[in-house]
């Protein structure tokens, strides 16, 4: 599946990018330490964005395109922020024949985004997850961590709305 | 050398340990088709195009990857074989846009050869939905088109090898794609537009920008008063365009299908060559005598120059602030030229046909305006020529050698060795060697710069100062010399630097060679060889006593360096950020 970019403003601070480089010297010029460094900067910074890969690409004298490339490649990596609540609708083989991509549909009409990205004011992100291993509730949702089964499309404006107001 | 015995086909060979199937099987005369592959650039074994059956193998190998071992036999022309390479060809169609008749490389695809050979019948075999890919004509000089792209990464490994990796595989599974990083365009990162995707592209996926339509306009505007000139590299490979040897001059062909396409003059660049040549020496000699900045490093290729913009700005004083002889040509036909012949500038056309496609950005840049109008308004590269003498049913191999047009089309020996990595350098020596000893040079061949290794080095005594120089090709090469002077252990004084392996003669705007032929024949040095023979051969061969320069610097300029040559033929560069 193609990542979306996060067209939202970086908000990256001063001591996060200190962190960050931190990591960097850690590794010393091995550059096949690029996907350490890689999640590393993920658990700072949540997603990244051009700001951080650039950093990661000047530390390490690494092509930006290559950690982009590699950012792409691999699921782990997240191009857009999390949401203050982060949505994860399960679309294994349980929950998808249950009726999952029609929660997924909803969810993402009722956010105006897609998987994969964030809502502007940083509220919710949504991603659609393998099996989280509740196929008994299928379909499944989870919102950070609460669990929501046998879901019904109906019921997704008023689990939303709970948050919202949260 | 240590050799192993194997048996290809059924025949007996022994060949260098450690060569490859594919290696192997050619010294006994056998082709095992290749895509992916590119000698020690792109070596992955990933487009499973040129499998072959090793006895006792559990599967078909990959003959570009596949070391042979003692004993080993291997069939490269069975029924499997043949099969399993039909069935790549047609997977990799599935998702390739098939309109050839309307592709620029059609009649020169390495796919759509491959399918001839293999015998593919339906070319939709496995059509399906797939993924659609606008096009990126974001930048001056080329246009890619990811419909086209068969993901053999060869572009990839060609902009790896010129120091840059802007481009590369993005996504995973279907909707892998080259791509910039976040996806931008190709205008918005620091492409140096040098091109050399470009010549490795087995496909119509990345082409030049065509300004074809353009000259054409320009030259059936009655208005206009349109002048076309050729770089020193063109004359040695405009010919392979239309089947003629590798490495074949074809200049006097070249000058008389300009003719016939309806220029107005035909001059030719190596004049302008000379001009830089005249400039570049006396900006030598000044930084050696008055304590300048050194080394200094020649500015003729614009690749280069970018390369330095993006990637070495602290080395921009470094840089020779002579234009190239592209856009000097131009600004001498739009002063000197015009005013002798009462034309007006602004209804001169300036043409330049390119080994490059970094000319196209080139004459697009602040400064190359001397007169108020572009120095240089075209650049089209040898390969729009081709299309061009092609379409105008000129018949290139019959047509009878012609002249260039005087004076500008008056060039020395030094001016036409530009287009081979070393003839810059090789060039300004001899005119620079002259000039501070006062004596003239007993041999006029600096043999130690010549060749196609990617960094070439010697010292000569000029008087009593030692010179060291260095010519390098290849933008890796040229970053192992620039971070030298970056940590100020440079000992050069004169460095020549061109952005393509090999020089000019191998630039990205020159005309497609298959893979094949770039992996086993030494394209740069056939091609490069033309070019020495024809210095050999000329009358003049040091830029300072071509007569047309000698009358230019008389009636108009004065003296290399004065005021006016400043204005003309000289610039400026600007750091860019590696991206937008």
């Amino acid at each position: 599946m193609l990542k979306k970019i996060s067209k939202l403003p970086f908000t990256g601070t001063p001591e996060q990018e200190a962190q960050l480089q931190a990591i960097i010297a850690s590794v010393d010029g091995d550059k096949s330490l690029l996907m350490h460094v890689m999640q590393k900067a993920q658990g700072i910074y949540g997603y990244l964005p051009f700001e951080v890969q650039a950093i990661i690409a000047e530390g390490m004298n690494i092509p930006l395109e290559h950690i982009y490339g590699v950012s792409t490649f691999y699921a782990q990596f997240a191009l857009a922020p999390k949401g203050k609540y982060n949505i994860s609708v399960c679309l294994g083989t349980a929950c998808y024949v249950k009726g999952a991509q029609d929660i997924l549909d909803k969810v993402t009409e009722e956010l105006g985004i897609i998987s994969g990205e964030c809502t502007a004011d940083g509220q919710f992100s949504i991603e659609a997850c393998r099996c989280i291993g509740a196929c008994g509730l299928a379909p499944v949702m989870m919102i950070n961590d609460d669990v929501y089964g046998t879901l019904t499309p109906a019921q997704i404006p008023a689990i939303l709305e709970k948050y919202r107001n949260a | 050398m240590e050799t192993v015995n194997i048996k290809i086909n059924n025949m007996a060979a022994s060949v260098p340990a450690g060569s490859t199937i594919l290696e192997a099987a050619r010294t006994i005369g056998i082709e095992i088709p290749t895509l992916c592959y590119l000698k020690e650039i792109n070596e992955i074994g990933a487009c499973r195009i040129c499998m072959v059956e090793v006895k006792g193998a559990r599967s078909l190998v990959t003959a570009c990857v596949f070391p042979v071992t003692e004993g080993m036999e291997v069939f490269t022309n069975t029924e499997k074989v043949r099969k399993s390479r039909k069935l790549t060809l047609e997977l990799i169609l599935s998702t390739h846009d098939r309109r050839c008749l309307s592709c620029v490389r059609s009649g020169n695809c390495e796919l759509q050869a491959l399918c001839k050979e293999f015998g593919v019948d339906d070319e939709a075999h496995f059509a399906g939905e797939n993924p659609r890919y606008d096009f990126d004509d974001s930048a001056a000089h080329m246009v890619r088109d990811n419909n086209r792209c068969i993901l053999c990464r060869r572009c990839v490994a060609a902009c790896q090898q010129q120091d840059c990796a802007v481009i590369g595989a993005n996504a995973r599974g279907f909707n892998t794609h080259i791509g910039s990083a976040f996806e931008k365009d190709l205008a918005d990162v620091s492409c140096v537009s040098c091109g050399q995707c470009i010549v490795n592209c087995p496909t119509g996926a990345l082409s030049e920008k065509d300004d074809t339509d353009k000259v054409l306009a320009a030259i059936n505007d009655p208005e206009k008063y349109v002048i076309v000139h050729t770089a020193p590299s063109i004359r040695a490979t405009l010919g392979e365009a239309f089947g003629l040897k590798l490495g074949t001059n074809v200049q006097g062909k070249m000058v008389a299908a300009l003719r016939r396409l309806g220029f107005d003059k035909v001059f030719d660049t190596d004049f302008a060559a000379d001009l830089t040549i005249m400039e570049e020496a006396n900006e030598l000699i000044e930084r050696v005598t008055n304590g300048g900045v050194l080394p200094m490093i020649t500015s003729c290729s614009p690749g280069w120059v970018k390369y330095c913009e993006h990637y070495f700005p602290q080395l921009i004083p470094h840089l020779s602030s002579c234009k190239s002889p592209q856009q000097m040509f131009g600004a001498v036909i739009k002063s000197w030229y015009a005013e002798k012949n009462g034309i007006d500038p602004a209804k001169i056309v300036c043409v330049g046909v390119m080994p490059c496609t970094a000319k196209k950005f080139e004459n697009k840049r602040d400064g190359q305006n001397a007169t108020g109008y572009p120095d240089v308004d075209i650049a089209i590269t040898t390969r729009e020529l081709a299309r061009m003498i092609d379409s105008a049913g000129i018949y290139f191999k019959h047509l009878a050698d012609e002249e260039f047009d005087n004076p500008l089309g008056e060039a020395s020996g030094a001016g036409v060795i530009f287009g081979a990595t070393g003839g810059v350098m090789e060039a300004a020596l001899r005119t620079a060697v002259e000039t501070l000893t006062g004596e003239e040079l007993r041999s006029l061949d600096f043999t130690e710069v010549r060749g196609t290794k990617g960094i070439k080095e010697a010292s000569y005594q000029v008087g009593d100062l030692t010179v060291n120089v260095c010519a390098a090709s290849g933008l890796q090469n040229a970053r192992k010399v620039l971070e030298e002077i970056a940590a100020g252990t440079s000992k050069y004084h004169f460095i020549e630097i061109m952005a393509c392996p090999g020089g000019c003669v191998n630039g990205g705007g020159q005309p497609v060679q298959h893979a094949v032929v770039r992996n086993f024949v030494d394209l740069r040095g056939a091609r490069a060889k033309a070019l020495y023979e024809a210095d050999a051969a000329s009358a003049v061969r040091k830029s300072h006593e071509n007569p047309a320069i000698k009358q230019l610097y008389a009636e108009y300029l004065g003296e290399p360096g004065s005021h006016k040559a400043h204005e003309l033929l000289h610039t400026h560069y600007t750091a860019r950020p590696k991206y937008k």
